[in-house]
């Protein structure tokens, strides 16, 4: 009996220690992976990296000088997009978590949701010239690409949202309908506040997602190369991730400009990784507050 | 006079039909134990006094409820009101991530009540009423979290009669507590019976025996028994309750 007993242990342990061990290599394996793209693109672009790069113009048919238009190009993009779809993809989740009740009308609203999300970027780009640009008449403008990107993240911000939303537990909602308030008081006061931190995060996720897609601006506002700043919404901009493929494939001379791609790749990681630092930070201090408050 | 008159109510979450023609009425200042094994229908039932189980789509009710003679169930009723009237406490304390002042305020800012002086006179009478105010009377502005539980649970117990309510609704409300907190709870129930009309459901059968005047047993969506609850806990009249009461089953 005991003799089994010690048997039967062993082989429990044995295959624990195998499980742990695959987990542990896997989990170290995707560690290493972010490591060395980082390094590769560290290595390859940090000799390019100065203050003039990060504020000059591009010269000399973008071989030398800076890459600050395509950055300033990026930012409003981001700011755009975030515009439209922050308010869109906020309320949407709202309504679908807290006001329409289980049936087809909300299976039908998740499902072209999650279609959404499905759609190849590319696509998104050719419905957004068509539409903004053509239909509308806004031409190749920051405000038909930062719509046409906010048209892309809507569905992320749309369930990070509900995600949020359902995070928070029900007996909040039913404490405060059980004082007589109203779902949207309901809904403000106690039920948003809560989200809160959840939901910012996943804004500025969606964030980093919006600067690095180059399909939807490729035809609804991204130029090749343009000598000055954006002064209006109207107007075309450059953006890091087209740019960093002019640059890569179609520049004039790709060889003189391969440092400055890897440059332009090292700025826009740096963007996206600031950004979910800052993700990482509000929310810290936006759970503080709620707590407090 | 019956403070709240059930008539053969019925109710039903999709197809399963949780509760059975249950017919219950209870007296003003009084409390009335809801006990019964888990999933008997107690819970269901306690939340169809402040139309709670309305949150819960594909549900279907079917009788009347009154209260103070009113149907509470008819088209017309507005629910915001009923449940002012009806206030609720939970299982888990769940203040809301506010300070302990403003948890208690709440309840009177959504009902409109904008009076700084009225308000502050109201938190302070209901976190006494609750005998929280010695306890908590330095730390008003600070997170309601800052409590323990069985404080937490007072303060909910604060929120839910500052904007006084005739009925107190009290779902489990000990059972995440520790004994101490829990005896504060019931003398508190002692002391609330005065003012209003306690539905309380428990599955601490003592508890039931301690705190109620009537007693109502419910097993498999069936009210079995409603008796005085020294008479359920005595000499009850069915078997089943005889049964669940001793510790033979549930």
């Amino acid at each position: 009996m005991n003799s089994k007993n010690n048997k039967l242990a062993r082989k429990k342990r044995i295959s624990q220690n195998i499980a742990f061990g695959i987990f542990t290599a896997i989990s170290y394996a995707i560690v290493a992976l972010l490591f060395v793209i980082l390094a590769f693109i560290v290595i390859k672009g940090i000799s390019v990296i100065s203050w003039e790069f990060i504020t000059a113009m591009p010269s000399e048919g973008m071989t030398e000088g800076g890459i600050f238009p395509a950055i300033v190009g990026t930012l409003c993009l981001v700011f755009a997009s975030m515009v439209f779809a922050f308010p869109v993809g906020v309320l949407a989740a709202i309504y679908m978590n807290e006001y329409v009740k289980d049936g087809w009308i909300k299976k039908i609203i998740k499902q072209m949701t999650n279609n959404l999300a499905g759609v190849p970027s590319i696509v998104f780009g050719l419905f957004g010239m068509s539409l903004f640009v053509n239909q509308l008449g806004f031409g190749d403008s920051i405000l038909a690409g930062g719509l046409t990107l906010g048209l892309l993240v809507l569905p992320v911000v749309i369930r990070t949202t509900e995600e949020s939303l359902k995070a928070v537990d029900a007996t909040f909602r039913q404490a405060s309908l059980g004082l007589g308030a109203s779902k949207w008081q309901t809904t403000s006061k106690v039920v948003l506040p809560i989200a809160f931190p959840n939901i910012i995060t996943g804004l500025i996720l969606s964030i980093g997602r919006v600067s690095g897609e180059t399909a939807p601006i490729l035809f609804t506002v991204a130029a090749y190369f343009l000598p000055k700043l954006p002064s209006s919404i109207f107007d075309q901009a450059m953006a890091l991730p087209y740019h960093l493929y002019v640059i890569a494939t179609s520049g004039t001379n790709i060889e003189k400009s391969r440092a400055m791609a890897y440059g332009t790749a090292l700025i826009l990681i740096l963007i996206v990784l600031i950004s979910n630092l800052l993700a990482n930070a509000l929310r810290k201090y936006y759970g503080k507050k709620v707590k407090m408050n | 006079m019956h403070k709240i008159e059930s008539r053969n109510v019925d109710f039903f979450y999709g197809e399963t039909q949780a509760l059975h023609d249950i017919s219950l009425s209870m007296k003003e200042n009084t409390v009335t134990a809801l006990i019964g094994p888990s999933g008997c229908g107690k819970s269901t039932y306690l939340r169809l006094l402040n139309r709670m189980n309305d949150l819960i789509d594909n549900t279907r009710m079917e009788g009347s409820i009154l209260i103070d003679q009113k149907d509470i169930y008819l088209k017309n009723t507005n629910v915001d009101d009923l449940r002012k009237n009806v206030g609720m406490v939970f299982q888990k304390p769940n203040p809301f991530p506010k300070t302990i002042y403003e948890n208690v305020a709440y309840g009177l800012r959504v009902n409109g009540i904008e009076d700084k002086k009225i308000i502050e006179e109201r938190v302070v009478t209901s976190i006494e009423q609750v005998a929280l105010w010695d306890e908590v009377k330095d730390k008003l502005k600070k997170s309601a979290f800052e409590l323990s539980g069985g404080q937490q649970q007072r303060l909910c117990i604060a929120r839910a009669l500052a904007i006084q309510p005739s009925v107190l609704l009290m779902d489990e409300p000990t059972s995440a507590l520790d004994p101490i907190s829990t005896s504060k709870i019931e003398e508190l129930i002692h002391e609330l019976k005065n003012q209003y009309t306690i539905v309380i459901v428990t599955h601490n059968m003592q508890q039931a025996a301690r705190v109620s005047d009537n007693t109502a047993f419910f097993y498999m969506g069936k009210l079995i028994e409603y008796d005085k609850t020294k008479t359920i806990f005595t000499k009850p009249a069915i078997k089943q309750t005889e049964d669940y009461i001793t510790g033979r089953f549930g």
